[in-house]
């Protein structure tokens, strides 16, 4: 009897990553062969790993070959484990330790100006990913996984969730459509997501059902933290439903568009200038805003022209939007640098906080600023930006101290 | 007979003679100075060269002979061509088929179109390489396989050792984009136009024979001369002496990859944070990618400021022209010219001026153009706790990339090497560096992606950027930032053959690589 998995990538290309053939029998013991860019440093710990991993799933006849291009842990345990399920149905997973770090929650209402795509099964592209400190990292199972990998990249994520540090970005995963994308939950979830993205999001149902499925695994895995959900409307469908799926659960933090889809359901090619897509994304974000939640443009594909994307970003605030997608972390600096507040709107936010921070010492149930009366939804929209300026670099984040500005 | 090992200053064993030659072990920065008088070649009589100035012979063979090739000899060639170097390995091809055996090859750097040499350690023609090594040439020495040892040095500690009589110069082949057959050349036009010449100067001068190559010949006077035909024996003209686009390497355009670029924005914000960018500064950047996209970024804050740098050192290349010509500097100072626009520069700007190892980097100079500059940004393959670094050698020992001028820019006022904190799974912060190339002291900043680590020597910087929003770490932190990332790396066993020494700017020698166990 031999069955035969593999699993990775492999190439002289290939970075940060490995191709695991895996080969179990019946007989004559375990044979690792390991081809490794850094043996000279982890060849013990590569092979200590692999044993590790074949202990825990009871494999004691089988050969194991990995050419390793400087994979991390991470990445040779989910290669490994992988080309072990295309060989046998354990039912069980290989847990790496979880990072204490990677144990954060996130605020419904935190700044989410960019997030950061990456192909769940590139793990190259995760190790710095937080280094470029978008608000939002997307650990991709969708569209950016071949259909033949998904099995591969759902371990990638998962362990990449356990173990990459992403240094304070909300740490969100894009599942498949429903219904492949709730099978995707079961590895994502008790590893301390903060966000799922769900794609082609057309209906408040597709929502409830990804929301049921977070609860379930929660509490099966008796596990307690906030799992936020953003629908993504891609479809004409989608944009007319918009308001059931904002308002659909509790979970959901913001509603975004995907303008690729959207602008190829719609038969329309899409332009520079966006007039084909002008209805949708208003739509969404009034949807967004009525369901008192953010609403996120969709993003921009060409990477190298930076003008063209913050004009777009640009446009993009002046819609409403509240935050952008990136494909490249060259984006998030322009993306950040645009969406953050302009002189004036800091100058107005902070007299209406410090208006605010006056009635309430008084005891005044009334804000007003001059002879305007200041009415609680806008006192909560300056103090967002007065959030976003102080995040942004534009005032210190003592500036209550500091006193006012004379020229004021 | 076991040779006998020495500790040295920064700890490591060196053996008491390497090619049969007495080492002095490296005994710290500034402390061994030689004593004496310069080395002098034998004094040539003009009645002996032709009375019209013509000195042209037939090819490189005849050249060769009549400037008396035979066993046991030091040749020099430079590197100004990189990759795209079409002399050296014809000059040890015609010394294989003339069945000349043991000689010194003296290159200012080698390639790896310098593979063919393989053949030629091989079949005994050439003994050992007296240079950097890498690709293949430096696989091959790394196994073990050259039958002397390697000895890598400084583009300073060549001309150092030059000047000491360390080593003599028997022939010296000097490939010049133009030259005139009195032997007067440049490297400004012709197909193989590399700039300027300055690593050949020291050959020129001390060398026994001269032969200057050219695919590219004038008629006297062959103007300027960057290599004056005074000092030349022979001259040769050839079809081709080089191949123009790897003349311009790869190595010369700025990252795209984000996280280089990320490094680079860091670095450049450390400089301003530190207060180093300031009307009237100075700075050297090298030829790779990131170090274009720090100098970039020092463009931006210049530019944001509204202030000028007074001189720019290194290799020059589209991107410091445009700088000059913007006028964001006034002078670039050039040691080696990495693409046409930085050749045409140098041919038409009288603000961008061709140096040499004797100006900028020689320990037996009065004095150094590289200790003026104010911050000098190089690369590095490891650094240790106590910020000693190494450019030579991998983690896992073999030898890749040459020192350069890297040892010698080391003395400018603050030094930074902008690297990963790890690549792939190799943690760059390493308990010991594989090879020491620099000691700590003259180390000061290390800027990686998640961390920015100031040797605690530069009381200076530490207080200027405490406030800044840096994230300023200690060596210590990186270390263990990286380490949880890859993993403890083990410890590498190495084979005993000492197959290469590491020597100083002052000629002793501060590490020696060992031969790798495959």
């Amino acid at each position: 009897m031999s069955k035969k998995g593999t699993a990775g990538n492999q190439g002289p290309e290939i970075r940060s990553d490995c191709y695991v053939a895996f080969d179990l029998k019946s007989s004559g013991g375990r044979e690792i062969i390991l081809t490794s860019k850094v043996d000279a440093l982890y060849k013990k710990s590569i092979q200590d790993l692999a044993h590790q991993i074949l202990d825990f799933f009871n494999i004691k006849d089988a050969k194991l070959e990995i050419i390793d291009r400087g994979a991390l842990t991470f990445v040779l345990a989910a290669r490994i484990e992988s080309a072990i399920n295309e060989c046998l149905e354990t039912g069980e997973e290989f847990w790496l330790d979880m990072l204490p770090e990677n144990q954060y929650q996130t605020e419904k209402d935190r700044i989410r100006r960019s997030r950061l795509y990456l192909p769940g099964n590139t793990p190259r592209l995760m190790l710095n990913a937080g280094v470029h400190q978008p608000d939002g990292i997307i650990l991709d199972l969708e569209d950016s996984v071949a259909p033949d990998k998904k099995n591969q990249a759902r371990l990638v994520v998962r362990n990449a969730l356990r173990q990459v540090n992403f240094y304070g970005a909300e740490r969100m995963v894009r599942i498949n459509q429903i219904p492949m994308g709730l099978e995707d939950l079961t590895f994502i979830v008790p590893h301390h997501v903060n966000l799922i993205l769900l794609p082609k999001c057309e209906s408040a149902d597709q929502v409830q059902a990804v929301d049921r499925k977070i609860t379930d695994i929660l509490s099966d895995s008796g596990k307690d933290y906030p799992i936020y959900i953003m629908p993504i409307i891609e479809s004409a469908l989608g944009v007319i439903q918009s308001f059931e799926i904002a308002s659909s659960s509790e979970r959901v933090a913001a509603l975004a568009i995907g303008l690729e889809d959207y602008t190829a359901d719609l038969g329309a090619p899409r332009t520079k200038e966006g007039r084909e897509t002008f209805f949708a994304r208003s739509q969404v974000v009034n949807a967004a805003r009525a369901a008192g939640i953010q609403a996120i443009d969709s993003v921009f594909s060409d990477v190298g022209d930076m003008d063209g994307l913050r004009e777009v970003v640009l446009e993009s605030k002046s819609l409403g939007f509240d935050g952008m997608g990136c494909i490249h972390p060259r984006q998030i600096k322009v993306i950040h640098e645009s969406f953050q507040p302009t002189e004036a709107e800091i100058t107005r936010a902070e007299k209406i906080v410090r208006a605010f921070d006056e009635a309430t010492l008084k005891g005044l149930g009334v804000v007003s600023l001059g002879s305007k009366m200041i009415d609680p939804p806008v006192v909560k929209r300056a103090q967002k930006m007065i959030d976003l300026a102080v995040k942004s670099g534009q005032m210190p984040d003592n500036w209550k101290e500091l006193g006012t500005d004379p020229d004021q | 007979m076991a040779t006998k090992f020495v500790k040295n200053a920064v700890g490591r064993m060196i053996p008491e003679k390497i090619n049969g030659k007495t080492v002095i072990p490296f005994q710290g920065v500034h402390k061994y100075k030689t004593t004496g008088r310069r080395y002098a070649p034998p004094l040539p009589s003009s009645a002996d060269y032709p009375e019209d100035g013509n000195k042209l012979v037939v090819d490189l063979k005849t050249a060769l002979k009549k400037a008396g090739l035979k066993n046991g000899m030091t040749i020099s060639t430079h590197h100004h061509f990189r990759n795209g170097d079409l002399v050296a390995n014809q000059i040890f091809k015609i010394a294989s088929e003339m069945g000349i055996k043991d000689l010194v090859w003296f290159p200012s750097a080698s390639f790896p179109c310098h593979e063919p040499i393989i053949d030629y350690l091989k079949d005994g023609t050439v003994h050992h390489i007296e240079g950097s090594m890498n690709g293949p040439l430096g696989r091959f020495a790394s196994l073990g396989n050259m039958k002397g040892t390697g000895v890598l040095r400084s583009h300073g500690g060549r001309y150092q050792a030059v000047q000491d009589g360390e080593v003599v110069i028997d022939i010296a082949v000097i490939a010049a984009p133009t030259a005139d057959p009195f032997g007067n050349a440049n490297g400004l036009s012709g197909d193989s136009a590399c700039g300027l010449l300055g690593f050949a100067l020291a050959d020129s001068q001390y060398a026994h024979q001269v032969i200057v190559v050219t695919d590219n010949l004038i008629p006297f006077p062959c103007i300027p001369w960057q290599i004056q035909g005074n000092y030349v024996d022979h001259v040769v003209e050839m079809d081709q002496i080089g191949i123009p686009e790897k003349i311009i390497s790869g190595t010369t355009r700025i990252t795209k990859s984000p996280d280089r670029l990320y490094i680079a924005e860091l670095t450049a914000k450390f400089c301003d944070a530190a207060g180093i960018i300031q009307e009237g500064f100075s700075f050297q950047a090298g030829a790779g990618g990131t170090s274009l996209a720090i100098g970039n970024y020092f463009g931006e804050i210049m530019r944001e400021k509204g202030i000028k740098a007074r001189f720019a050192r290194g290799g020059s290349n589209q991107y410091l022209v445009d700088m000059l010509e913007d006028g964001l500097i006034d002078y670039i100072l050039d040691g080696q010219t990495f693409d046409l626009a930085g050749v045409r520069s140098m041919r038409e700007n009288p603000n961008h001026v061709n140096t040499s190892p004797f100006t900028s980097y020689n320990y037996h100079g009065k004095g150094n153009f590289a200790g003026l500059v104010d911050v000098v940004i190089l690369g590095a393959t490891e650094v240790d706790l106590n910020f000693n670094a190494n450019v030579v050698t991998h983690s896992d020992g073999y030898l890749l990339h040459g020192i350069g001028g890297w040892q010698n820019c080391l003395f400018s006022k603050t030094v930074i090497l902008p690297i990963p904190l790890f690549r792939d799974r190799i943690p760059i912060i390493r308990d010991e560096v594989t090879t020491i190339c620099g000691p700590g002291e003259l180390i000061d900043v290390v800027v990686t992606e998640r961390g920015i680590a100031i040797n605690p020597r530069r009381k200076d910087l530490l207080k200027k950027t405490k406030n800044s929003n840096l994230s300023i770490l200690t060596i210590e932190q990186l270390k263990e930032e990286a380490e949880k990332i890859c993993g403890k790396p083990e410890t590498v066993e190495f084979g005993d053959r000492v197959i290469a020494a590491i020597n100083w700017v002052d000629g002793t020698v501060i590490d020696v690589v060992r031969q790798v166990i495959e």
